[in-house]
C-alpha cells in the first residue's frame, strides 16, 4: 500500500492508504483522529469537512492520495494552544450551537471557512454556506446566533 | 432558584468543550485490537423467497473470516414486540417471528440475509458482493389499503393476513360517538395522510461485538438510547446471554430521535459473531443501509371526523387510521400508533365523545416505529387540521374555535374523553402568550404587504397537549405494555466530596450531563461542577429505561431527586452524630448542617468524609458510605401543551412556500435549564417543519425506497428554516413529580406540522383558492397542483 505525508493540524504524519481510501478513512483509520466524523456515503452530511491547503473540503470527496503532501486542518486543532476553545468554538457553547456533536465538527469548519472569506456574513448568507452540512438537532438556531456573534454581529435571537 | 448553576439557570453545556474539540467518543470511534469488520448482504427485492444463498465465493475472498446466513439464526429467538395490543373483537395481535438474519424470505427492501466478517470493512464489502443469493422475486404489498385487501399477497404466510391488529379506543365509547355524529348540527370531515419520514440521526447505527473466553463475559458496544433495555432483549429474547455475562455500553451517540431505541439484529449478529470468531466484530452503517434498515417513523392515512354545535363547541371526534407497521413488528410499534396516538384523540378541548380506530398494516417496507412525538404528532395533525377546516366552514376565527372549547384552568385535574388526566394547564395563558409574541394583531398588515410583493400570505394557528415521561408501570402494564417504564439512579457521594450520579437515561444531545447535576447541586447547595453524571453502560447505572418520549428529566430527574432526598437523609443522620445533636434538630439549607438554636454547624463535604471513614460510627444506628439509589415510577404521564403560530408565504406563480415567522409557546412546567429547553424545542421544530414541507420516505410500488439518499430525502437545510421563537414563560408545574417538570423534547415535532399546513390552507383560501387540505410535505408541486385544480 503506498504511504503519503501530511501536514496534519501542523504536525507531520505518515500513513499507509490504499489507492482507494478518501480522506475521512485515512484520518480516522489510518490515523486515528475521530474527530473527523462520517454521517453519509453522498457528500451531503458535511459532518468530515476539513480544511486542505486552507480550503474546507468534504473529507469523504477526496482519496487520501490526493491529498499526499497537503496541509489538513481538521477539528482537533482548533483550540488555543493552551486548549481553551477558539473564539468560534466558545461561540457554539455560548449559543447552544450543537447538542449530540456530531454534524459539530464539520460545522465548525464550515463555518471557520466561511468566517475566512467573509468575516462579518449576514444571517441569509450564513444559512446559504451552510447548505452542506446538515445538522439534525438544533434547527440550525444555535448555530446561525453563534457563528453571527464569533463574528461580531448581535444574533437574530438571543437564547432565552 | 438557587445559587448561579442550579435549578433555572441556563447553564452552558459542559459536554460540549468535548465535542467542539473532536474528543466526543462515539461508537464507531472505538476499534479494539484485533478488531474484524461486519457487513450485510441485504434484499434488492421488496418481497422475495430465498431458495438459496451460495457463500462459498465470499468465503474465499481475500481477508474473510466468516459469512453468516439466516440459518445460522434459526434456532435463536426473534426480537420481540414489547407491547402486546388486543383487537376490537378481543384476539391478541399478530406477531410474526422477527428473526436476526431473513431466513426462507426477505420482507423488504434492505432485510439483511447474510453477513461477512472479514478484516478490513473494504474487503467484507468486497465479499458481499460475491454471494450468490438465488432470491425469486415474489408479487409486494405497498399500500396499507391494498395490503388489507389482498389476501394473497402476504408479508408473512404464517399469519394469514397483513393486518396486525384492529384497535378501538375507548370500545365502549364508540356507540355514543356514533350517535353523537349523526345527531350534531354540524360534521367536519378530512382524510388526511400523515408522511413517512425516515429519522436520520446523523450518526449511523454502530455495533461492536466483544467476548472474553476467559470470563464468558460478552460486551456489546452500540448505538442505543436504552442499553439496559437492549442488554434484556438481547439477554431474554434473543440470544439468551444471561444478562449478568452481558454489558451494554451506548457511549457518545450522534442524536436518536426514537430510531436508537430499539434492538436491531444486527446487534445480536456481531455479538454471536465476536463470540464464534473469540474476537471483536464491528459494523457501521452506511446511511444508504441506515435508509433502508432504520426503524422509519409515522405512516398514517386517516378519516377524521369532527361533529359540532353551529357555534363551533366540539361535540365529538372520530377517528380512523391505517397505520403501517412495515415488514416486521419493531420493539414499539403497536403501542405508537394506539396508546400514543388514540389517548390525545381529544387534545386541549372539553370535547364529550372521542373513539379512535386503528389498523396496523404490514407492509413490504421498513419496520416503522416511534419517531420524535410517536403517535402524538399524528393526533395533533389530525385534530388540529380538522378543527381548521370546520372554523373555516363555520366562519369562526381559528383562535377562537379553539378557545372556545379549551379545558379551563380551573378544571385541572381534568379527565379526557380519549381516557387520560390531565394535572395542569392552561391553554388560554399560552394563546395569550401566541397573540402578542406573534403579533397576531399585525397580521393583516403583513398580509398587505405581502400582496404587494405578489406573495400570499397565511396565517396558521394551532394548539397541542401530549403525553411524556411515560408512564405509571402498573397503568400500561394494564394497557399491554410487557415492560416497566420507571427509571433509576444512584446518587454516590464520594468521600471528597464530589458525587457520581449513574442514570438510567441517556444523553444523546439532551444535555443531562449538564442539566442533571443542575438538580443535585440545588438540593444539596453545592457546586454544579462538582456533580457527575454517568450513563449508557449496563455495568456502571442501574437498571432504568432510558431515554425517548421526552422522559428524562420527568422520570430519571425525578429518581436522581429522589436518591438525593436519600442522601439528604442518611447525611442529617450522619451530621447528627458528628454534633451530637438529635437528627430532628438537624437543618440542611446551603451545604451545611446546623443544629437550630445554636452555632454548631458541619459542611456537606465534612459529612461525606465521615460517611467513609467512621471511626466512631454507631454501627447499628448508622451504615458506613453515603450512596442511594431511588427507582422512580411515575404516577401519571406529564402533559406539556402549547400554542403556534406560523406565517407562510405561497409563491402563486410557483407554488413554493416559505415560511416567514414560527412561534412556539410551550408550557413545560418548571424548567431546569431554559437554554436546552429552547434548544430541545428549536430542533423538534426543525423536523416538523421538514416533515411539513420537505421529508417523504416513498415506496414505489415495487417496494424499491424512491427517497433512499440524502440526495433525495429532503432534510432541512439551514437556508430552509427562519428563525424559530420560542417561549416557555407560560408554564405550569406538572403536579405529581418532584420537579414539576413535564418534558420538552418531542414539543416543536408534535405542534409545527399542523401549524404550517393551516398558514398554507390560510394562504391559499385568502388567495381566492378553494383548497381544504393539501398533504405532508406540503411541496411546490402540490401546492401549484391544487391552486391549478
Amino acid at each position: 500500500m503506498p504511504t503519503i505525508t501530511m501536514n496534519v493540524n501542523g504536525a507531520p504524519v505518515s500513513v499507509e492508504v490504499e489507492n482507494r481510501t478518501v480522506l475521512s478513512s485515512a484520518l480516522r483509520e489510518g490515523l486515528g483522529m475521530t474527530g473527523t466524523h462520517i454521517g453519509c456515503d453522498t457528500s451531503q452530511c458535511g459532518a468530515c469537512v476539513v480544511h486542505v491547503n486552507g480550503k474546507a473540503v468534504k473529507s469523504c470527496t477526496i482519496f487520501a492520495l490526493e491529498a499526499d503532501g497537503a496541509d489538513v486542518e481538521t477539528i482537533e486543532g482548533q483550540a488555543h494552544a493552551d486548549g481553551s476553545l477558539n473564539v468560534l468554538q466558545q461561540a457554539f457553547q455560548d449559543h447552544h450551537g450543537l447538542q449530540c456533536g456530531f454534524c459539530t465538527p464539520g460545522m465548525i469548519m464550515s463555518a471557520a471557512a466561511l468566517l475566512k472569506e467573509n468575516p462579518k456574513p449576514t444571517e441569509a448568507e450564513i444559512r446559504d454556506y451552510l447548505e452542506g452540512n446538515i445538522c439534525r438537532c438544533t434547527g440550525y438556531q444555535g448555530i446561525v446566533d453563534a457563528i453571527m456573534a464569533a463574528s461580531g454581529q448581535s444574533t437574530a435571537i438571543a437564547a432565552e | 432558584m438557587a445559587a448561579d448553576g442550579g435549578m433555572g439557570h441556563a447553564t452552558k453545556r459542559r459536554e460540549d468543550v468535548r465535542f467542539l474539540t473532536g474528543r466526543g467518543k462515539y461508537t464507531d470511534d472505538y476499534t479494539p485490537a484485533k478488531t474484524s469488520y461486519c457487513a450485510f448482504a441485504r434484499s434488492t427485492v421488496a418481497n422475495g423467497k430465498i431458495n438459496s444463498i451460495d457463500t462459498t465465493a465470499a468465503a474465499e475472498m481475500p481477508g474473510v473470516v466468516a459469512v453468516f446466513k439466516g440459518e445460522d439464526f434459526a434456532e435463536v429467538g426473534g426480537n420481540p414486540a414489547g407491547w402486546a395490543i388486543v383487537s376490537r373483537d378481543g384476539t391478541p395481535m399478530q406477531e410474526p417471528k422477527r428473526p436476526v438474519l431473513a431466513h426462507g424470505k426477505v420482507r423488504h427492501v434492505g432485510d439483511a440475509y447474510a453477513a461477512v466478517i472479514a478484516e478490513t470493512l473494504e474487503q467484507a464489502m468486497d465479499a458481499v458482493e460475491a454471494i450468490d443469493a438465488d432470491i425469486d422475486e415474489l408479487d409486494a404489498v405497498i399500500d396499507m389499503a391494498g395490503a388489507l385487501a389482498n389476501d394473497n399477497t402476504l408479508v408473512h404466510d404464517e399469519i394469514g393476513t397483513n393486518m396486525c391488529f384492529d384497535w378501538g379506543w375507548i370500545e365502549d365509547n364508540r356507540a355514543a360517538t356514533e350517535e353523537a355524529i349523526k345527531n350534531a348540527p354540524h360534521v367536519t370531515t378530512l382524510k388526511l395522510v400523515n408522511n413517512r419520514l425516515v429519522p436520520n440521526a446523523l450518526e449511523p447505527r454502530c455495533s461492536i461485538g466483544e467476548y472474553d473466553p476467559g470470563t464468558g463475559d460478552y460486551r456489546l458496544t452500540t448505538t442505543s438510547q436504552n442499553p439496559h433495555l437492549t442488554r434484556l432483549l438481547i439477554s431474554a429474547f434473543v440470544l439468551g446471554i444471561a444478562e449478568n455475562k452481558l454489558t451494554v455500553h451506548s457511549p457518545d451517540m450522534g442524536g436518536g430521535f426514537g430510531s436508537k431505541i430499539y434492538h436491531y439484529g444486527e446487534e445480536a449478529l456481531v455479538l454471536a459473531a465476536a463470540k464464534k470468531l473469540n474476537r471483536p466484530v464491528k459494523w457501521t452503517s452506511t446511511r444508504t443501509e441506515a435508509f433502508l434498515s432504520d426503524a422509519h417513523g409515522r405512516d398514517h392515512v386517516t378519516k377524521i371526523e369532527l361533529a359540532c354545535e353551529k357555534d363551533g363547541t366540539f361535540i365529538a371526534f372520530r377517528t380512523e387510521t391505517m397505520a403501517n407497521v412495515g415488514a416486521y413488528l419493531s420493539n414499539f410499534s403497536t403501542v405508537t400508533p394506539t396508546f400514543l396516538h388514540g389517548t390525545l384523540m381529544a387534545g386541549n378541548y372539553t370535547v364529550p365523545n372521542v373513539y379512535v380506530n386503528v389498523k396496523t398494516v404490514f407492509t413490504n417496507t421498513a419496520p416503522v416505529d416511534a419517531y420524535r412525538g410517536a403517535g402524538r404528532p399524528e393526533a395533533t395533525f389530525s385534530l388540529e387540521r380538522v378543527i381548521d377546516k370546520a372554523a373555516r366552514e363555520l366562519g369562526i376565527n381559528p383562535v377562537e374555535i379553539r378557545r372556545k372549547n379549551f379545558v379551563k384552568p380551573d378544571q385541572f385535574p381534568y379527565a379526557s374523553a380519549a381516557g387520560l388526566e390531565y394535572d395542569s394547564g392552561n391553554y388560554d395563558a399560552l394563546m395569550d402568550g401566541l397573540e402578542m409574541r406573534a403579533d397576531l394583531a399585525g397580521f393583516e398588515a403583513r398580509c398587505t404587504t405581502s400582496a404587494k410583493n405578489g406573495k400570499l400570505r397565511g396565517l396558521g394557528i394551532n394548539s397541542y397537549i401530549e403525553a411524556c415521561g411515560i408512564a405509571p408501570s402498573n397503568l400500561v402494564g394494564v394497557l399491554g405494555s410487557r415492560i416497566g417504564l420507571y427509571d433509576a439512579a444512584t446518587v454516590r457521594v464520594n468521600a471528597t466530596g464530589n458525587i457520581s450520579v449513574m442514570v438510567g437515561a441517556h444523553s444523546h444531545g439532551q444535555g443531562h450531563e449538564t442539566a442533571f447535576p443542575q438538580v443535585v447541586a440545588d438540593m444539596l447547595g453545592i457546586d454544579p461542577m462538582s456533580v457527575e453524571i454517568v450513563h449508557g453502560d449496563t455495568s456502571k447505572i442501574p437498571f432504568g429505561m432510558g431515554t425517548y418520549g421526552s422522559r428524562s428529566l420527568a422520570v430519571c430527574g425525578s429518581a436522581v431527586f429522589r436518591a438525593t432526598e436519600k442522601i439528604i437523609k442518611k447525611a442529617t443522620l450522619i451530621a447528627a452524630h458528628m454534633v451530637e445533636a438529635k437528627p430532628e434538630d438537624v437543618n440542611f439549607t446551603d451545604g451545611e448542617f446546623a443544629v437550630k438554636g445554636t452555632n454548631k454547624k458541619v459542611s456537606f463535604g465534612d459529612v461525606a468524609l465521615k460517611a467513609y471513614i467512621p471511626h466512631d460510627f454507631p454501627i447499628e444506628a448508622i451504615e458506613p458510605g453515603l450512596e442511594e439509589t431511588a427507582f422512580y415510577d411515575p404516577a401519571n404521564f406529564t402533559y406539556p401543551a402549547g400554542a403556534y403560530a406560523c406565517e407562510v408565504e405561497v409563491d402563486p406563480d410557483t407554488g413554493k412556500v416559505e415560511i416567514c415567522s414560527m412561534v412556539a409557546m410551550d408550557d413545560f412546567g418548571n424548567v431546569v435549564n431554559p437554554l436546552i429547553v429552547t434548544g430541545q424545542v428549536q430542533g423538534g421544530l426543525a423536523q416538523g417543519i421538514g416533515q411539513a414541507l420537505l421529508e417523504h420516505g416513498v415506496y414505489d410500488e415495487n417496494g424499491q425506497l424512491l427517497s433512499g439518499s440524502l440526495m433525495d430525502y429532503a432534510m432541512p437545510r439551514a437556508d430552509d428554516l427562519p428563525n424559530l421563537v420560542v417561549d416557555h414563560s407560560n408554564a405550569t408545574a406538572c403536579t405529581h413529580n418532584p420537579i414539576g417538570v413535564k418534558g420538552c423534547g418531542e414539543a416543536g415535532a408534535i405542534g409545527s406540522p399542523p401549524t404550517v399546513v393551516n398558514a398554507v390552507i390560510d394562504a391559499l383560501q385568502r388567495g381566492g383558492h378553494d383548497v381544504e387540505h393539501i398533504d405532508m410535505p406540503v411541496s411546490p408541486g402540490r401546492v401549484w397542483a391544487a391552486m391549478n385544480g
